[in-house]
């Protein structure tokens, strides 16, 4: 391991600790409003008036900042993770398939493929948002639907480099059958490529899961989540700016831990080209 | 010509991908829009007669015609809300969101580019450090975080701090409520409103240039020629500029045109907070007001503008690198 992935990775790791640790031992559940106005806006690392402590603050209606943010980063993370990793087994099976047996499928496949990119991906979620209904599932459906074009594109070229090689031919020579040489041969070519670009998608489902909940169009109030947070301090940003500042680092911190992690196994594979871009919230 | 004719019928074709796709999406939501302009109350048959006169009682395939051929004649329909051509209301935001996605663009490309450069000729040492970890924070972050942070610092913080008096700058609108001014004389106050929306915008794009563009060029740096320049004596500021930044040109024009989604989609965030009236507002307020003519307006324009993107950059790649023609 190199010392980039151990950091990446042990970020990572104490955040997942922390989002599934801190709110079990919490000592106050943390949607319940009950004393608004002694416990309102508490700053951070202060005691409020009935002498708790509150490691990031209170927000407007007196909640602990820190126990609700662990309890977002839960759905974040899992809005992120599953939704991206639909994305990519769904990239990796239209891929495989479009690229195996070409035709009809392969042609469907890449023109719808190459619409959906042509739209910003914001703005399809923001679609997708419109026409259904907002909440947790949604989104996720919706960062699978919106997720797969990358993944797919890479698969389907190492499928079609990958059956033209001399071993396919001497695989077939020996009497495997297709279906056998695409799963064990072929398709383990395409995996490490898939991933990488399933790694670097969790962060960016990260950012556009949250920029939804922050316009009001993804995970819906009480239920926390990092971009309804910010949202909830953006009129408190000069009187208290640890509203909305907390839960941004949090986000900033996830978000780098999954990019440095794909960079690094990116550099592994080698011979990949450069970073490339997408689209951010 | 040929080569821009080609380019031309596949920017057409896919086009109409996009167009069909949001037309797809649409119809495949649950609900019409009769749903949501009947009154609750209203007579059973009310919605009937909606529908008949919206035409949604045809059959799918007629309508996508229809759809398309109002389309192709630059009719998108009527704002539910407004009452007034949706073709109206993107022109009245067009201008405001091009305002900020060129210049921001622009300011995106020069400083990632030079921080790219900078860190290529520096590799490995404080500053290439430094710079990695500025960007690589950057791009992590979400652009309404940074524009919300922003407006703090730039509003409330300066002006406790005591800073000077240009560096308090408006966070709210395009121009000031309170100011008469028409014409060219609105040029010095719009300005001033567009600083922080415009460097917030290229901060985060320019974070992600200058990763693509330091990876880029130390690539280019390990090849032979090179070396070959190096050893016939050339400084490293000539082989720099004169050979490789020329040869970084067509990968970086690529670039241009994969971050122009990026722009284009983070102007959403950027308009809403800075109150901007451009299209990212726009499309906001119909998802809100589930004014469905003008978000497929909005999405229809939004791609129009990737498309006509990536095909004009596909044809200055054409121009940039020789050995394509």
């Amino acid at each position: 391991m190199t010392r980039t992935e151990r950091w990446a990775g042990g970020l990572l790791a104490v955040l997942v600790l922390g989002t599934i640790l801190v709110p079990l031992v919490a000592r106050k559940d943390p949607l319940a409003i009950d004393d608004v106005l002694r416990s309102r806006l508490v700053g951070p690392f202060s005691t409020d008036e009935a002498g708790q402590f509150h490691l990031l603050g209170t927000d407007r209606f007196g909640r602990d900042l820190f126990v609700r943010m662990m309890l977002a980063g839960r759905l974040s993370l899992a809005i992120g993770l599953v939704g991206s990793a639909v994305a990519g087994v769904l990239g990796v099976a239209v891929g495989a398939i479009a690229g195996w047996w070409r035709g009809a499928f392969d042609r469907v496949a890449m023109a719808v493929s190459d619409a959906m990119l042509a739209i910003p991906r914001l703005i399809l979620l923001l679609l997708c948002a419109a026409l259904w209904r907002p909440g947790t599932v949604t989104v996720m459906v919706v960062l699978a639907a919106t997720g797969w074009m990358g993944v797919a594109r890479l698969v389907r070229a190492e499928v079609l480099g990958a059956r033209e090689r001399p071993w396919a031919d001497a695989a077939r020579a020996v009497g495997t059958p297709p279906l056998r040489l695409l799963v064990r041969h072929v398709l383990p070519n395409a995996v490490g490529p898939a991933l990488v670009a399933t790694t670097l998608g969790v962060g960016n489902a990260i950012l556009l899961e949250s920029g939804l909940a922050f316009l009001g169009l993804g995970v819906q109030p009480p239920h926390p989540s990092w971009g309804n947070m910010i949202a909830g301090g953006r009129d408190l940003i000069v009187t208290a700016p640890w509203v909305a500042i907390a839960p941004g680092l949090a986000l900033v911190l996830t978000v780098l831990g999954c990019t440095l992690l794909g960079d690094a196994w990116r550099d592994r594979l080698a011979g990949e080209g450069p970073t490339t871009l997408a689209d951010r919230a | 010509m040929t080569f821009l004719a080609r380019r031309g019928v596949a920017a057409l074709g896919l086009l109409w991908l996009v167009l069909t796709l949001t037309f797809a999406l649409l119809h495949a939501a649950p609900g019409d829009a009769a749903d949501l302009l009947v009154a609750p109350d209203a007579p059973p048959d009310a919605a009937l007669q909606l529908r008949r006169e919206l035409g949604l009682d045809e059959s799918l395939a007629q309508q996508y015609g229809r759809w398309l051929s109002n389309l192709l004649r630059g009719d998108l329909g009527e704002s539910f809300r407004r009452r007034e051509p949706v073709t109206r209301v993107l022109a009245e935001a067009l201008p405001v969101s091009l305002w900020l996605g060129v210049t921001s663009l622009a300011l995106t490309f020069i400083v990632g580019v030079a921080v790219g450069a900078l860190q290529a000729s520096r590799k490995d040492r404080p500053t290439d450090r430094l710079l990695t970890g500025l960007t690589t924070a950057i791009y992590a972050a979400p652009s309404y975080w940074l524009a919300l942070s922003a407006v703090a610092l730039f509003t409330y913080g300066t002006s406790r701090l005591g800073a000077p008096a240009w560096l308090r700058l408006p966070a709210f609108g395009l121009t000031s409520p309170a100011s008469e001014a028409t014409g060219l004389a609105i040029l010095p106050d719009l300005l001033r409103h567009s600083v922080l929306p415009i460097v917030v915008m290229a901060a985060v794009g320019a974070a992600g240039i200058a990763r693509y563009a330091r990876t880029a060029l130390l690539d280019l740096r390990r090849s032979e020629w090179v070396r070959t320049a190096r050893a016939k004596g050339l400084g490293p500021r000539r082989v720099m500029f004169r050979h490789l930044l020329a040869n970084a040109l067509p990968p970086l024009v690529v670039l241009l045109m994969l971050a122009l989604p990026g722009v284009v989609a983070g102007s959403v965030f950027v308009e809403s907070i800075f109150a901007w009236p451009g299209m990212g507002r726009v499309m906001l307020e119909a998802i809100g007001a589930r004014d469905y003519p003008v978000v497929m307006g909005a999405t229809v324009a939004y791609a129009g503008i990737v498309v006509l993107a990536n095909a004009a950059s596909d044809v200055l790649l054409h121009v940039v690198d020789p050995r394509r023609r």
